[in-house]
């Protein structure tokens, strides 16, 4: 292996057989998970961030309410309390065993994303100023029609840098989908070492595809934390 | 119009409840004009915030209009409609164009149509002068143009009762006029207004009526005039050669 040049090593990893398409099939697996789970993590994460700011304000706290917290606050600790691996894993092994991988690993992730974007919307509702609810509540608006018109779109701007971010944090968390047998980027370098025998390319090569990523992304988070800083000013 | 009995309210703090209200009885009828004054933290907001129900009573009773609104199968948003309420830092929504501000309740009540809400929004707009801030953001305006839009947002749902909490305090001396200003315009045409303000010439001009309010009770309340020259209550004339010192 030593005396073959980095050329023909590169050529073997990557040209022969066109093998470099398991990155670019993995990438593109890779990107559909953590846009759809993202997706479904906000949408559980403001689902859960209601039902607890709701219930840290009424007064008169429901049964239902009462419940729906409690299973809030179960999934919550349940979600943090473990890691991301093995929800993954008792997924497809456990819970829904005939489904699609990619199905799996969206759910999956999404389940897992939602725990933590929920905390962020609720800060988000939370750093809305009080007067907001007040004018509304005063216009006559309802509850839920103040909440949803004035407050969540404050609300969603505030965290919109946070749910970014989010989304770069996911995109490697991503990385453990081969754990399912799933072809994201991660696998795909590891396919190409299986076939090769050869670690180093591959391997660098989808570290570099994803840092990558990742400076872009965050470029891109610094314009829309400028943008929104600026029309704070406006 | 409105009127309230034996009203109490109690805050419960991490150090323990504190009675912001003692037993207030007040009626305010069609048409008038109530200046509340008092020392900081007696709870005149607090009694006017009860009025559209934004703090619950403790106890005691809110009529308006005949009808008992601090009851459970009141429909509080439908009250509040028909009252509308101006708050010391504006609560304009950030996120919205002054005309959505505008719009907004009147529209999503259906007590409008759009276009409906919209030609009123720009009437009210031109009649307070700042009918080319249409489209711009609160952020954009200054603290008396914010509080003016914050008046007509109110006015758009054509409420029968104005309540203001200190609407100039958070202003800029030189732009209490322009707001005072509007609020006086509405007083003369006939709109009922519970005022809570430290402004004394607005009193002195516009109400018929000034409530004294210490410690969570009225102490005194009077005609302008007679409540101004001549102070019956030791707290009261504390209170004034403070204020007006
Ligand atoms: N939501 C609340 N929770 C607990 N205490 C409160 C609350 N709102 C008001 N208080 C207390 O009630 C008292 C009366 O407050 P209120 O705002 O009604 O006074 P105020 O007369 O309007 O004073 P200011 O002139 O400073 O506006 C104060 O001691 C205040 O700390
Ligand atoms: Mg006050």
């Amino acid at each position: 292996m030593n005396e073959r040049t980095l050329m023909s090593r590169l050529y073997d990893d990557f040209i022969y057989q066109n093998r470099y398409l398991y990155l670019v099939k993995g990438l593109g697996n890779t990107v559909v998970i953590t846009v759809f789970a993202l997706l479904i993590g906000v949408l559980i994460g403001v689902f859960i961030a209601l039902v607890r700011v709701n219930y840290q304000q009424s007064k008169k706290k429901g049964l239902l309410l009462r419940l729906a917290n409690l299973a809030c606050g179960l999934y919550l600790t349940v979600i943090r309390g473990t890691p991301m691996v093995v929800q993954l894993m008792i997924m497809y092994f456990v819970i829904w065993a005939s489904g699609a991988p990619i199905m799996i690993a969206i759910l999956s992730f999404g389940l897992n994303s939602g725990a933590y974007v929920a905390e962020v919307i609720r800060s988000g509702i939370q750093s809305v100023d009080r007067g907001q609810t007040e004018a509304g509540r005063s216009l006559g608006l309802s509850a839920g029609r103040t909440m949803r018109v004035i407050i969540l779109p404050q609300a969603f701007k505030n965290v919109a840098p946070a749910i970014f971010n989010e989304f770069i944090v996911l995109l490697k968390e991503t990385s453990v989908a081969g754990y399912v047998g799933i072809q994201d980027l991660t696998k795909g370098g590891d396919i190409i070492r299986s076939i090769t025998y050869d670690a180093f390319p591959p391997l660098i090569a989808v570290a570099i595809v994803y840092l990558v990523i990742v400076i872009c992304l965050t470029q891109v988070l610094h314009v829309i934390e400028g943008r929104l800083a600026k029309s704070d000013l406006r | 119009m409105i009127s309230v009995k034996n009203l109490y309210k109690t805050f419960h703090n991490l150090s323990g409840p504190v009675e912001v209200l003692k037993g207030i009885n007040c009626e305010i009828r069609k048409g008038e004009k109530v200046v509340i004054v008092g020392p900081s933290g007696s709870g005149k907001s607090t009694f006017l915030r009860c009025m559209n129900l934004l703090e619950e009573p403790t106890s005691g009773e809110i009529y308006f209009e005949g009808k008992l609104i601090n009851a459970p199968d009141v429909d509080i948003d439908k009250v509040r409609a028909q009252m509308g309420m101006v708050f010391q830092h504006f609560n304009l929504f950030p996120h919205l164009t002054v005309r959505r501000n505008i719009t907004l309740a009147p529209v999503l009540l259906k007590l409008q149509s759009k276009e409906e809400a919209d030609e009123n929004a720009m009437r009210l707009l031109k009649r307070i002068g700042l009918d080319d801030k249409s489209e711009s953001y609160p952020n954009q305006l200054s603290g008396g143009q914010k509080q003016r839009i914050a008046i007509i947002r109110s006015l758009a749902m054509n409420p029968k009762m104005m309540l203001f909490d200190e609407p100039t305090s958070a202003l800029d001396p030189e732009m209490v006029g322009e707001v005072l200003s509007v609020m006086k315009e509405l007083a003369a045409e006939g709109m009922t207004m519970a005022v809570v303000t430290h402004e004394m010439n607005f009193a002195k001009e516009v109400a018929n009526r000034v409530l004294f309010i210490d410690d969570g009770q009225i102490l005194e309340e009077n005609e302008p005039d007679a409540f101004f020259s001549n102070p019956q209550h030791p707290r009261t004339k504390d209170f004034l050669s403070k204020i007006l010192s």
